[in-house]
């Protein structure tokens, strides 16, 4: 028992020594600035920002590689502490979240025919551009959802997802993966998107979508400050003139043009 | 008899006998075809008629500027009425040309034999074969201009003709072997005077006896000519493994045919490029096998280019049962249809309806590691490992495992106990694998080489 005692407890006296002394002998120095920039990062190591993580950006930060605005999940807090660091002053850059241009869910935009494949939208546009009905349509099979890494997108298989404005950083990863481009990033200050990107005439809309964009004109007509056009059969919002009204959502007939709730932060 | 072969591969159920005993039918013009403009692998063409023209058959209305491409012709006589994107067997629309028959099946003017096709030089013979739009007609559609210009470093020794028609249910290079054996050695001629060449081979299946014995018949006063017999297993018609089971030679990873001195062709190639010369026909028709347990007349048809399917299957008694799938092409490599009144292609060799007690749906279920896979394997890769890698999307390492020397014969995916799509996952990473190399071009991260 004793013996036992002694030879585990010098055992580990012996490497607890040679740890602290390896700690010490092997010690990587970093950057205090490096440190410090660290700690301003979020540390969600999404990798929205282009570096390995949050502690690639910083040593790219550091090294002055990198531009200060990168983070989108941190937002313009984030970029002023960055710029604070590094000396160096930043432009305010409005605050941007995700939002899906597509509402043809299963009722509303019927399958063109039974996919039997890998359940991921970018292996299932191969079989002629994805299953359902529309070839702009979000084919819903969740690929935006599983590069989410804050969870922040509400999905029904089948059907296009919703995005939590609430849990949503504006960080890019899901419209990256996505195939079809039916996810984009708005600024957080509009309330108003038109959920379509089909370009064809409203007839061929109709026949495959019954909440897509048939370039009626309605909205463009009942838009006080003349903030919308159509453009290749697509309402277009110009977001630098648009108040918010919501007059366009009331009138459109298929609904396409929505309010999104960009309440949170 | 001894019987070349490849190592690995699978023995799917032939159903060849549907359709094997009977004759080509030539199914009469139909009263509209649709010519998409893009019909084998490169560069789309552009039309060189309006709407409105009258065209005549075999007349050529669309042609491209670039390296790789077939010009398209017109297969029937009549008035083009339209020019706009239709629905094509490879998926998504493509710019095609609608021609409405009238009915008087005229050819164009300079369709004429030409009995002194043999006098023509080497160029002379590839630009024909160009303005023809010929592509080998056993499913890639490849120009076979471009095919049967090896590059000068390049010597080639060996012609190959292939006839071992492996995949399931098709049964039209079978029933071509036996109407046509004159016209398929004809063309193997024309090919071996072209490259200089001093050998030939006619591969066929040994599940063919009857083409065999003709060819070998037909061959009798060819010295330089043989036909052999393989064994009769998928995928042995692939470029690759026929030039191993015949040769023993390998094809270097990412090279072609040429590397080893040898030019692979369809045996519908050999008789469209005898046509192509001594008649001066184009690619205007050729030969497709309708099958299936939902077919009710299942049989080989000539049909014309740009005939839609449905037209064919009205043509072969319509639908029966409950139909669940129809694939253009065979059960291994065709591709899965949604449309019906989609046109036939230079590419497409059957059309095959399968019925709901054919077709199941699968649930995929975890990788045993009972390495069937990598036995089958005719390229001896480890297409477990695109299942493990796909489904987490690490495509760069798929790409470090050499799924780009993956054929996409889909005999992993048949095997597979546990029923994981194997084959999908691997073309899926191939299709990553090129966007991701595209996009570093852009950006100037690599050099675009030119090694395909």
């Amino acid at each position: 028992m004793i013996y036992a005692l002694l030879i585990l407890g010098g055992l580990g006296l012996i490497l607890g020594i040679g740890l602290a002394f390896a700690g010490q002998k092997f010690m990587v120095h970093m950057d205090p600035k490096q440190e410090e920039l660290l700690k301003a990062l979020p540390g969600a190591n999404c990798g929205a920002c282009g570096f390995p993580g949050c502690l690639g950006y910083a040593e790219a930060l550091a090294l002055g590689n990198a531009e200060p605005n990168k983070c989108s999940v941190g937002g313009y807090k984030t970029t002023k502490a960055i710029g604070h660091i590094l000396g160096v002053d930043v432009a305010e850059k409005v605050a941007e979240m995700a939002a899906v241009f597509c509402r043809g869910d299963r009722e509303s935009c019927a399958d063109k025919y039974i996919y039997d494949g890998i359940s991921d939208c970018r292996a299932a546009i191969a079989l002629s551009g994805g299953s359902k009905g529309c070839i702009y349509s979000c084919i819903g099979l969740g690929s935006c959802v599983r590069a989410c890494p804050f969870d922040a997108i509400e999905w029904v298989p089948g059907n296009p997802p919703k995005i939590n404005p609430a849990k949503c950083t504006g960080c890019g990863l899901c419209f990256k993966t996505c195939p079809k481009k039916v996810i984009g990033l708005i600024s957080r200050e509009h309330a108003v998107c038109v959920s379509c990107k089909n370009l064809d005439k409203g007839k061929e809309v109709r026949n495959v979508c019954k909440v897509g964009c048939i370039a009626c004109g309605a909205c463009v007509k009942i838009c006080p400050n003349k903030a919308i056009t159509l453009k290749d059969n697509l309402a277009v919002i110009d977001y630098s003139i648009c108040t918010g009204c919501g007059k366009c959502v009331e009138k459109c007939p298929t609904k396409t043009i929505i309010f999104i709730k960009a309440n949170g932060k | 008899m001894k019987l070349f072969t490849f190592p690995g591969g699978i023995h799917p159920s032939g159903k060849k006998e549907l359709t094997c005993h009977q004759a080509v039918k030539v199914m009469p013009p139909p009263k509209m075809v649709v010519i998409p403009l893009l019909q084998h692998t490169g560069a789309i063409c552009e039309p060189l008629v309006q709407k409105g023209d009258k065209v005549k058959k075999g007349q050529k209305i669309g042609d491209s500027n670039s390296l790789i491409t077939a010009p398209v012709h017109a297969s029937l006589s009549g008035v083009v009425t339209d020019i706009r994107s239709y629905p094509h067997p490879l998926g998504n629309k493509v710019r095609s040309i609608i021609i409405e028959s009238d009915g008087l099946d005229q050819w164009a003017e300079d369709i004429k034999r030409d009995d002194n096709y043999f006098r023509l030089l080497p160029q002379e013979v590839r630009d024909k074969l160009r303005d023809k739009g010929l592509v080998g007609l056993g499913g890639a559609a490849f120009p076979t201009s471009v095919k049967l210009t090896p590059p000068a470093d390049k010597n080639i020794d060996v012609i190959i003709i292939n006839g071992c028609e492996c995949e399931p249910y098709l049964t039209c290079d079978h029933r071509l072997m036996l109407d046509n054996p004159r016209e398929i050695v004809e063309g193997l001629k024309i090919i071996m005077k072209l490259l200089d060449v001093g050998k030939g081979i006619i591969a066929i299946e040994d599940n063919k006896p009857e083409a065999i014995k003709l060819l070998s018949a037909t061959v009798k006063m060819e010295p330089n000519i043989e036909v052999v017999a393989v064994k009769t297993k998928y995928p042995q018609g692939a470029e690759k493994q026929l030039i191993k089971a015949l040769l023993k030679k390998e094809i270097p990873s990412g090279k072609l045919p040429f590397e080893v001195g040898v030019v692979v062709d369809n045996v519908g190639t050999a008789v469209a490029i005898y046509e192509a010369l001594r008649d001066n026909r184009p690619l205007i028709e050729r030969i497709i096998t309708v099958t299936g347990s939902g077919i009710k007349e299942p049989q080989n048809v000539k049909v014309r280019i740009g005939t839609l399917f449905s037209d064919v299957i009205a043509f072969c008694g319509g639908l029966q049962g409950d139909i669940a799938k129809v694939i253009m092409g065979g059960p291994m490599m065709g591709i899965a249809q949604y449309l019906l009144d989609v046109p036939v292609i230079k590419g497409t060799s059957g059309i095959l309806a399968l019925t709901a007690q054919e077709v199941k749906i699968v649930q995929a279920g975890p990788c045993i590691r009972c390495s069937k896979c990598i036995e089958s394997c005719p390229m001896n890769l480890t297409p477990y490992l695109y299942g493990l890698y796909g489904r987490r999307q690490e495509y760069e390492a798929m790409g470090k495992h050499n799924v780009a020397d993956c054929i996409e014969c889909g005999v992993c995916a048949y095997g597979c106990p546990a029923r994981i799509p194997l084959v999908q996952y691997a073309k899926w990473a191939k299709m990553e694998i090129a966007q991701a190399r595209k996009k570093k071009i852009e950006d100037g991260k690599i050099e675009k080489k030119d090694n395909r």
